[in-house]
C-alpha cells in the first residue's frame, strides 16, 4: 500500500503531527501504532498537569490523548492499531506487520518519527546484587497500578528522581503502598520541582539526593537494598550505607530516545540526546523523514511535544506536496557552558518559520544566571534566569527577520553566562 | 508588626515558582516569587486551606481493561486525599466507561464528585 | 523404582539424559529449581573451547575436544544456535612467547584442529580493535560460541521426548544406599532408583559425601560478567582470551552467538553456594581486566551483568566415575570450564559408564531430532507471512529489544518441558534479553504466561516459588 505521510507512533507527539497535517491539506495520512489503542504513553500517566500551555486547563494524561484521538478520529485520519514496524528502508518503504493482514509493506512519500522512548535498565545503571523479581522501571509499575490495577509491591524503595518516579511514589502510597524513600545520584532532582512537593513532601517521603543503590539483597523477589551516599564522583562513600527493607525497587533513571528504526535507515543519531539530528523543520539528514517527540529529545511537558510534532507535522505536509524548499546549509546552533545540546541542530533562514524555538536542557544547576545568545561571537540576547535545572527543558525564540539582517552567519550559540 | 516568612514551591504549574510568603500577626499575606496570579492564589490556599487534586483508579467490569483512570472534579482538602482513595476502593464500574462519568458524588464529604478520565470500551 | 536418578538438570545432567534417553532406561532427572538450566548453565561465557588449555591426557583434555567436535552435529540435530568463530589467546610481552608456545604444543597433544600462532600484525588484521600492546596471539580455529540455554534445553526438550522424566522443583535432601539401588529423599517425597548420577554442580560434593568417606569439595567460584548491546556485537568477531599476566588470570572478550558482546569472568572463590550477586568491585575488576585485550570496551553499550558459579574441584579436573565403595552412583563433578563445551562428551561417555555397569537395549522409537521454537527476529519476510498466517500471534510482538512475538512465547510454554515462569521464556525465546531488560515485555510476558497457564497473574513468577511479580489489588491495604 502507498500513503503520502506515513507517523511513527501514535502517541501525543505522532497524534499532533497527524492533526496537523491533516490540517496542512494532506490527505493520505497513516498512523502505525503498536499497542492497542491511541496515546501511547498518556494512557497511564492518570495524573494531572496535562495541557496547560496547550488547552489552558489541568488536564490528566488520558484526558489530554482523547483530546487528541477525538481530533484525529474528526479528521478522520487513518491508523493501524497492533501493528508493528519491522524495518524503515531509505527509500522510504515500511515493512510493518499485524495479526489482521501478516507482513506488509507501505511505501510513504514522507516519514515521521514518533516512536518515543525507553526507560533506562537496571542493567544499563549496572547496580550490583542479586538479580530477584522486585525490581521494576517506574514506567512498569505505573502500567500495573494503574492500567491493570495491580501493585507490584508493598514496600517501595525508588531509585531516582525523574518525574515518573516521583509520580510512581504518591501512586503507590495512595493505593496502599509504604514508599519508604527516594535516592537520586546526581546532586539535584532529575524532575519538576511541583513534583517534589506533591508527590514527596506531600507524604512525607524523603528524597536523599547524592545517593545511589550500591546493593541488592534478595535471591528470589527482593528484600533490601543498601543505599550509600556518594561523593563529587558519584562514587559511593564507605560508611555511609543505609539499608532499607523493602520489596520492590523501582527505576526512574532517565529516559532514552528509542531510536532503532531511525538508525537502521541511516538517520544520524546526535550522540547527547539519543535523537535524530534535525535542522529547522525538524527534518533529519534522510529527506523527507522528520522526528519529533521523546524520540527527538527526552521532554519534560508534553504540551511542548505537541507544539514541536505540530511543526513537524506541518512540515511533512509542506514536504509531500513540494511546498517545502530544498535544505540548504543552515547555520549551525551550537549549545556551550552548560547548555548541552540544541533542538534543532541548524537553522536554515529560508526555511524557518517568523519564529523558530530552540529547545535544550542544561547540564547542572545554575541560579541566578544568563542565557545567551551568540550570532557568530556577538551576544545579541541576554535573558536572566533564576534558575535553570537539568530536569527542566529551556527554550529560546529565534526571528526570521533578525537572522536575515544579521546575513551570513558562522554560527549561532546558546551559552550559559554568569550575571 | 511581627512577620513570619513562609518559603513554597508552587505547584500551580510545572514551573514550580519558589514563592516567598510573609504572614503579618493580623493573617495578611504577602507573595512574592510568583510568575503569575495563580501562585498567589496557590500561597494563601496552601498556608490556610491546603488541596489537592486526587488521581486514582477504580475497578472496572467487562472492559478491554480492567480499571479506569479517575480524579477529584477539582481539589479537596490535603488531609481528606486517603479518605477519597479509601471511598474509591469498592467502586465498581461496568463497561463501557465515558471521561467525565461520575464515579462517586461528594466523595468523603467533601462535596466534591470523582469522575472517570479515561475512555473503556466493551471488551 | 528408576532405573536412573540423575541430580541436576543443568546443561551435563540433560546431555546424560539425552544420551541415556537412546537406551530402554526408566530415568528421571531431578532440580531444586523450576526449570533446567538454573544453575551454572545459565550464566557462564558461552563458549566453546577448542581445548588447547587442559592439561594432555586429562579427561578435562579429551572431554573438550570432543564435544568441540560433537557440537556442530548436535547444533543441526537440536537445532540450537552455535557459530565457530574461532579464538585468540593474546600475549602482551614477547618474554611470555614460551607460555604461548607451551600452549600450541598441549593444544597439539591435546588434538585440536589448526591451531597456530599469529604474529602482531596478522592478529591486528582478524581483530583491529584489541590492543596494540601485544605481540602474538595463538589462534583455534575451531573455538566457537554456542547459546548456553539453547544447548541444555534443546538436549532436556530432546531427552523429554523420548521419554526421560523431569521432576522439577524437587531438592533431594538425603541418598540412603539400599539392596540394589538407592533411596532419595526429596522435598516432594521417595524416590527409588538402582542407579545415581550425580550432576549437581555446586552441590555435586554434598551428595557425593552422603555416599562416600572419600569426601571432595566443590567451591564455587564466583565470576562476574558484562553483557553489552547488539550495537557493538560486532566489535570483536573471535573469542579473545588473554595469557596470564603479573595482573592474574586473564577474562575474555567475545561476541555472542546472538550478536551480542560479552566480557567476563571474573574468578573469585567464595563459600555461599548461591551467591549470585553481583559486586561494584567485581564489575571494575573486570572492565579493568578486559582493557588490557580491547583497550576502548564499549561500556556505555552495557546492558546487563550477571554472576555465574563455576563447580570448581580443588583438584581442577573432571570427575565422571562410579564412587568406589557406592556401586551405581556415578559422579559427574567438577564440571566446571570447559564443562559447556565437553556436555556432549560427557553424555557420551557417562551412558557408556552406565551400559558397562546395567545394559540395557537401544530404543527402536528413539528421535534424535528437535526442531527448536520458530525464530521470527530472523526469519524472511517470507518466511514470516508463513508463520503467521500459521498463527496471527506470530505478527504480534512483545519483545520489541529482540523482536519476539506472541506466537513464540505461547511455543515457549507449550513445547515438552515447556516454560512456566518469565526466566524460562526469557531462555527460550530471548524475550526480556534485549537492550531494555524486559522493562516493556516483562508485564506482557506475565500476561501470556497467566493466560496460557490457567493462571492469575499474581501467580506468575520471574524464576519459580516466591519470586512472584505482583503482591496484590490496588487499594489492598489501605
Amino acid at each position: 500500500m502507498k500513503t503520502g505521510i506515513a507517523i511513527i507512533g501514535g502517541g501525543p507527539a505522532g497524534l499532533a503531527a497527524a492533526v496537523a497535517a491533516r490540517e496542512a491539506g494532506v490527505e493520505d495520512i497513516l498512523i502505525i501504532e503498536r499497542d492497542n489503542e491511541l496515546g501511547g504513553i498518556l494512557n497511564q500517566c492518570i495524573h494531572n498537569g496535562f495541557g496547560l500551555h496547550t488547552f489552558k486547563e489541568e488536564l490528566t494524561g488520558p484526558e489530554y490523548a482523547e483530546r487528541y484521538i477525538e481530533k484525529a478520529e474528526e479528521l478522520r485520519i487513518p491508523y493501524m492499531l497492533h501493528t508493528i514496524v519491522v524495518d524503515i528502508g531509505e527509500d522510504k518503504v515500511i515493512t510493518v506487520m499485524n495479526k489482521e493482514r501478516g507482513m506488509f509493506r507501505i511505501e510513504a512519500k514522507a516519514v515521521i518519527l514518533a516512536m518515543g522512548c525507553r526507560e533506562r535498565s537496571r542493567g544499563a545503571l549496572n547496580i550490583p546484587g542479586y538479580r530477584p523479581a522486585g525490581i521494576y522501571s517506574a514506567g512498569t509499575a505505573q502500567r500495573y497500578v494503574n492500567m491493570e490495577g495491580r501493585m507490584p509491591g508493598k514496600k517501595v524503595v525508588i531509585l531516582g528522581s525523574g518525574d515518573i518516579g516521583l509520580i510512581m511514589a504518591r501512586r503507590m502510597t495512595l493505593e496502599g503502598a509504604q514508599v519508604q524513600v527516594v535516592a537520586e545520584l546526581m546532586p539535584y532532582s532529575g524532575g519538576l520541582k511541583r513534583n517534589i512537593v506533591q508527590c514527596l513532601d506531600d507524604y512525607d517521603i524523603p528524597l536523599k539526593l547524592s545517593h545511589t543503590v550500591i546493593d541488592i539483597k534478595g535471591k528470589k523477589r527482593v528484600e533490601g537494598v543498601t543505599l550509600a551516599r556518594v561523593d563529587e564522583n558519584r562514587r559511593p562513600i564507605p560508611g555511609t550505607e543505609e539499608y532499607y527493607e523493602c520489596d520492590t525497587l523501582l527505576l526512574s533513571c532517565g529516559l532514552i530516545p528509542e531510536n532503532e528504526l531511525s538508525s537502521q535507515m541511516g538517520v544520524e543519531l546526535n550522540p547527547v540526546t539519543s535523537g535524530p539530528v534535525v535542522n529547522e523543520s525538524l527534518e533529519t539528514n534522510v529527506e523527507g523523514v522528520f522526528a519529533c517527540g521523546n524520540v527527538l529529545h527526552v521532554h519534560d511537558l508534553v504540551d511542548y511535544v505537541s507544539g514541536e510534532a505540530k511543526l513537524a507535522g506541518e512540515n511533512a505536509a509542506a514536504y509531500v506536496k513540494g511546498a517545502l524548499p530544498k535544505a540548504g546549509k543552515g547555520i549551525p546552533l551550537k549549545g556551550e557552558n552548560g547548555v548541552r545540546y540544541t533542538v534543532p541542530c541548524t537553522v536554515d533562514t529560508e526555511r524557518m518559520a517568523q519564529k523558530q524555538i530552540v529547545r535544550f536542557r542544561v547540564g547542572d544547576v545554575y541560579r541566578d544566571s544568563c542565557l545567551c545568545v551568540y550570532y557568530n561571537d556577538k551576544c545579541v540576547s541576554r535573558v536572566k534566569k533564576k534558575v535553570m535545572a537539568p530536569g527542566e527543558m529551556e527554550q529560546i525564540t529565534l526571528l526570521k527577520s533578525k537572522l536575515q539582517e544579521a546575513g551570513d552567519l558562522e554560527s549561532i550559540t546558546i551559552r550559559i553566562e554568569q550575571e | 508588626m511581627k512577620m513570619k516568612t513562609k518559603e513554597l514551591v508552587c505547584i500551580g504549574c510545572p514551573l514550580g515558582c519558589n514563592l516567598k510568603v510573609e504572614v503579618s500577626e493580623d493573617g495578611a499575606m504577602e507573595v512574592t516569587g510568583n510568575t503569575c496570579p495563580r501562585g498567589a492564589d496557590y500561597a494563601r490556599k496552601e498556608l490556610t486551606d491546603p488541596r489537592r487534586i486526587v488521581t486514582s483508579s477504580v475497578k472496572v467490569q467487562g472492559g478491554h481493561l480492567p480499571c479506569v483512570s479517575v480524579k477529584t472534579e477539582t481539589d479537596i482538602p490535603k488531609d481528606k486525599i486517603f479518605d477519597c482513595v479509601r471511598a474509591l476502593k469498592d467502586v465498581v464500574l461496568t463497561a463501557p466507561v465515558e471521561i467525565g462519568m461520575v464515579v462517586a458524588e461528594d466523595v468523603a464529604g467533601t462535596g466534591v464528585r470523582v469522575i472517570a478520565t479515561k475512555k473503556i470500551d466493551k471488551a | 523404582m528408576y532405573d536412573i536418578v540423575i541430580i541436576g538438570a543443568g546443561v551435563t545432567g540433560c546431555a546424560i539424559a539425552r544420551e541415556l534417553s537412546r537406551y530402554q532406561y526408566d530415568t528421571v532427572v531431578l532440580d531444586k529449581n523450576s526449570d533446567v538450566c538454573e544453575g551454572t548453565s545459565k550464566a557462564n561465557s558461552g563458549i566453546v573451547h577448542a581445548g588447547f588449555d587442559n592439561e594432555p591426557g586429562s579427561m578435562m583434555a579429551k572431554m573438550n575436544v570432543r564435544g568441540n567436535a560433537m557440537m556442530e552435529g548436535l547444533s543441526k540435530e537440536l537445532d540450537f544456535p552455535f557459530k565457530r568463530n574461532g579464538s585468540l589467546v593474546l600475549c602482551f610481552d614477547e618474554k611470555d612467547m614460551g607460555k604461548l608456545e607451551h600452549l600450541l604444543e598441549k593444544g597439539r597433544k591435546n588434538g585440536v584442529p589448526g591451531i597456530r600462532i599469529l604474529s602482531k600484525e596478522e592478529v591486528k588484521e582478524l581483530e583491529p580493535n584489541v590492543t596494540d600492546d601485544m605481540v602474538a596471539a595463538l589462534y583455534a580455529p575451531t573455538g566457537g560460541i554456542v547459546c548456553p540455554f539453547g544447548l541444555t534445553i534443546a538436549m532436556a526438550e530432546n531427552a523429554c521426548e523420548n521419554g526421560v522424566k523431569f521432576e522439577l522443583d524437587t531438592e533431594v535432601m538425603n541418598i540412603i544406599p539400599k539392596e540394589g539401588g538407592y533411596i532419595l529423599e526429596t522435598s516432594k517425597g521417595e524416590i527409588e532408583s538402582r542407579l545415581v548420577i550425580n550432576a549437581a554442580g555446586v552441590y555435586a560434593d554434598k551428595f557425593h559425601n552422603m555416599v562416600s568417606d572419600e569426601k571432595i569439595q566443590i567451591i564455587p567460584r564466583k565470576g562476574e560478567y558484562c553483557l553489552m548491546d547488539k550495537k557493538v556485537g560486532g566489535y570483536v568477531t573471535r573469542t579473545i582470551f588473554q595469557l596470564p599476566t603479573i595482573y592474574g588470570k586473564g577474562v575474555l572478550i567475545t561476541p555472542t552467538v546472538h550478536g551480542n558482546l560479552l566480557t567476563g569472568p571474573t574468578a573469585v572463590d567464595i563459600e555461599d553456594k548461591e551467591n549470585t550477586q553481583t559486586t561494584q568491585e567485581g564489575l571494575e575488576d573486570l572492565l579493568k581486566r578486559v582493557a588490557v585485550s580491547v583497550p576502548e570496551v564499549p561500556t556505555r553499550q552495557i546492558i546487563t551483568s550477571f554472576t555465574g558459579l563455576r563447580a570448581h574441584w580443588t583438584e581442577h579436573e573432571f570427575i565422571i566415575k562410579e564412587v568406589e565403595g557406592a556401586p551405581g552412583f556415578i559422579d559427574v563433578a567438577g564440571i566446571e570450564s570447559p564443562g559447556l563445551s565437553s556436555s556432549p562428551a560427557i553424555g557420551e561417555y557417562v551412558a557408556q559408564l552406565v551400559q558397562g555397569i546395567c545394559p540395557m537395549e537401544k530404543k527402536a522409537d528413539f528421535v534424535a531430532t528437535r526442531k527448536g521454537i520458530p525464530n521470527v527476529a530472523e526469519a524472511s519476510f517470507e518466511e514470516r507471512q508463513e508463520l503467521i498466517k500459521k498463527n496471527p500471534a506470530y505478527a504480534n510482538v512483545v519483545c520489541r529489544c529482540e523482536v519476539v512475538t506472541e506466537g513464540e512465547i505461547m511455543d515457549a510454554i507449550h513445547r515438552p518441558l515447556g516454560a512456566t515462569t518469565v526466566d524460562g521464556i526469557k531462555r527460550r525465546t530471548r524475550a526480556g534479553m534485549g537492550r531494555c531488560q524486559s522493562g516493556f515485555c516483562a508485564p506482557k510476558t506475565v500476561e501470556i504466561l497467566a493466560r496460557e497457564l490457567g493462571r492469575d497473574i499474581s501467580e506468575i513468577t520471574k524464576s519459580g516459588e516466591g519470586s512472584n511479580y505482583l503482591t496484590g489489588y490496588n487499594k489492598e491495604d489501605i
